[in-house]
């Protein structure tokens, strides 16, 4: 593979594609993207809204299906797994979402929260299941004797947030997707859970898929970050690297954009750039053309290769910026 | 502050709920001249919509307002729900959050632009509608005489945001409250839009408050910013001031939360332990003594009132600011 992360992926995901057809109309949210991510590291994945950041999340987890690809865990290609196997894949890979408050059920206690992936795994023993839920609650910060009895509204959101990693935990997973884990939080309670992520990761040797839209929380957790748009990817490198030098004009585009919590940074005057094109009629070869300041001809008629642009850094685009 | 074009003093704000009685806000001052912007931060739940909604005299039914909101030279909370009306939209706009749910979904983006401007500008159907067409233009709507036969579901997110500012801006407002109004967008949007609102401002010379939780939205693009904190402005300064001179361990604790393009990944971020207090349960004390490194002594059973620091533009509430404690 072009991808090489390193020696030892526990992730690949080989040429996925993945469509969806919404009243007649084919949406690309997921065009032929190839990724690694090795045992142990975080791959950071950003882009707008609609990039198919997300897709691309449930697609590896087989929460939805691919028109076309591979995903390999660990050696397996989870595509093809059906029934039982593809259930005993997924105990090992997790995902943490958005809005940790919508993602726990408003009628039931924490501790039997916490518990039900245990439960679904077919963990008999009670005795066991309270000392692993016990064990997850009290990883993430909270007392399982406080919380175990209590309902979801009596906490807060940051909390709520604590209690959906200790639900991903408690199954001592390998691999956990967190989608969006920190964009409905508060900046100071953010940071908490940002630290926790890292503290888990340490603690149970995860590896980690943190797709974000944010380029700076992405930036404070990723070994690698990959920039996708409009179901493509556009740039793949290790974080440092690739927000120093970036190659992609899109890339930098998104880097430009963040606002600096700085008075005399002056905010530079925005690239009247437009918004992206729909999913439904991407343009043709480089998505981002329509919005690249460098943009001529043959980026109309040609689909850009990720192509090496500096060790471990990958663009897709025919006139990068290093 | 004289000559400003609105000034708000010392305002509360009370909501009853069933766990007790609310204060939203907790004896505010503010004030905004004209052409200048004011910036006020906070967590969700400080109080700083409660704020501006209590400018806008559109709090909820059951909330409490007492205090002044001084707006070119009457006060708000005194006048008419007639009167009232005819200065929102007209000399007093607002942007919200969301777009989608500040514009009508069954209207044409033409109809409503045209119904708020023959509301308050005397012109006829075709002189507000040439008005109209200006203002899309002016707020980088492309093919904007077609977009006026559109609905609001027609237009992405950021055109929406863009329809909803030239809705604000129709009747030459002399103060725009923005209320988060980048939040909902991505990053290469919220830009944009944030440059629009710049340059309208300039070019209308109208005050503007945007409402934020981002001190990176405020830092280069208001003159000054009000820190709030559990309904209290804890610390405001004009902006070059705020960022360089800190003095409420609050500001500082915020600034540092916040994850840095320039840190290597991995570094532990300097979070702010527990969380913000429960505004039905008010503290005796300081309210960010309980999160706060530096509490001690009379932090926790007195409150810090908005003393200046070197000028008198400078005001923090805390009993162990910063800069002093270097000093000392």
């Amino acid at each position: 593979m072009m991808l090489q992360a390193a020696s030892d992926p526990l992730m690949k995901v080989e040429n996925l594609v993945v469509e969806f057809s919404v009243g007649g109309k084919t949406i690309h949210a997921v065009s032929d993207v190839s990724l690694e991510i090795a045992r142990g590291e975080t791959l950071g994945l950003v882009g707008e809204s609609g990039c198919g950041k997300s897709t691309l999340g449930r697609a590896v987890l087989q929460l939805r299906q691919a028109v076309s690809g591979k995903v390999l865990f660990d050696g397996h290609d989870l595509t093809t797994l059906k029934g039982e196997a593809l259930r005993r894949m997924r105990r090992r890979v997790q995902l943490i979402f958005q809005d940790p408050i919508a993602s726990l059920n408003p009628r039931r206690r924490i501790g039997d929260i916490v518990a039900e992936p245990l439960v679904i795994a077919g963990v008999k023993d009670f005795e066991e299941r309270r000392r692993r839920v016990s064990e997850a609650l009290s990883a993430v910060g909270l007392d399982p004797a406080l919380v175990s009895g209590r309902l979801p509204h009596e906490f807060s959101g940051g909390q709520c947030q604590r209690i959906c990693i200790a639900r991903s935990l408690v199954l001592n997973p390998e691999f956990v997707i967190c989608d969006e884990p920190v964009s409905a939080l508060d900046v100071s309670i953010r940071a908490q859970i940002l630290n926790l992520l890292e503290e888990m990761k340490a603690r149970y040797g995860l590896t980690l898929l943190f797709i974000a839209h944010d380029l700076a929380v992405v930036k404070a957790v990723s070994d690698r970050v990959a920039v996708m748009y409009l179901g493509r990817l556009c740039e793949v490198g290790p974080s440092e690297q690739l927000f120093a030098r970036p190659a992609h004009p899109y890339t930098a585009l998104l880097i430009e954009a963040i606002p600096v919590p700085d008075p005399d940074v002056r905010p530079t005057q925005s690239v009247p750039v437009g918004e992206p094109p729909s999913p439904i009629a991407p343009p043709s070869g480089c998505r981002f053309r329509t919005r690249c300041p460098r943009a001529d001809a043959r980026c109309a008629s040609e689909v850009p290769e990720l192509r090496v642009v500096a060790p471990g850094q990958f663009a897709a685009c025919h006139h990068p910026l290093i | 502050m004289s000559g400003a074009l609105l000034s708000v003093e010392d305002a509360v704000v009370d909501l009853p709920t069933p766990r007790g009685n609310l204060r939203a806000v907790d004896h505010v001052d503010l004030a905004v001249g004209a052409g200048k912007t004011l910036g006020i931060v906070g967590e969700s739940g400080c109080g700083k919509t409660m704020l501006s909604r209590a400018v806008l005299q559109l709090l909820p039914k059951k909330a409490k307002l007492s205090g002044r909101v001084m707006f070119d030279g009457q006060d708000l909370t005194t006048l008419s729900a007639e009167k009232l009306r005819k200065l929102r939209g007209r000399s007093l706009a607002v942007v919200f959050q969301d777009p989608m749910t500040s514009l009508n979904p069954v209207l044409t983006i033409g109809t409503q632009l045209i119904e708020t401007i023959q509301e308050h500008l005397e012109l006829d159907l075709a002189q507000a509608r040439q008005r109209s067409t200006e203002l899309l233009t002016a707020v980088g709507i492309p093919a904007p005489e077609q977009r006026l036969t559109q609905y609001p579901h027609q237009l992405s997110g950021g055109m929406r945001q863009r329809v909803a500012i030239a809705v604000a801006l129709s009747c030459e407002p002399k103060l725009l409250i923005a209320d988060e109004p980048t939040t909902a967008l991505d990053v290469t949007i919220q830009a944009q839009i944030l440059d629009l609102l710049a340059r309208e401002q300039q070019r209308r010379h109208m005050a503007m408050i945007i409402i934020t939780h981002d001190l990176g939205v405020v830092a280069g693009r208001t003159d000054e910013v009000a820190v709030m904190y559990a309904g209290r402005v804890v610390e405001r300064a004009p902006t070059p001031a705020l960022f360089k001179q800190m003095r409420m361990p609050y500001t500082e604790a915020l600034l540092a939360a916040l994850p840095k393009l320039d840190v290597p990944p991995h570094t532990p971020l300097p979070a702010i332990s527990g969380r913000p207090p429960d505004p039905t349960r008010p503290l005796k004390g300081c309210s960010f003594s309980p999160r706060c490194r530096y509490s001690a002594g009379r932090c926790s059973t007195e409150k810090p009132q908005l003393s200046p620091a070197e000028t008198s533009e400078h005001l923090y509430a805390c009993f162990h600011p910063i800069a002093a404690r270097v000093s000392a």
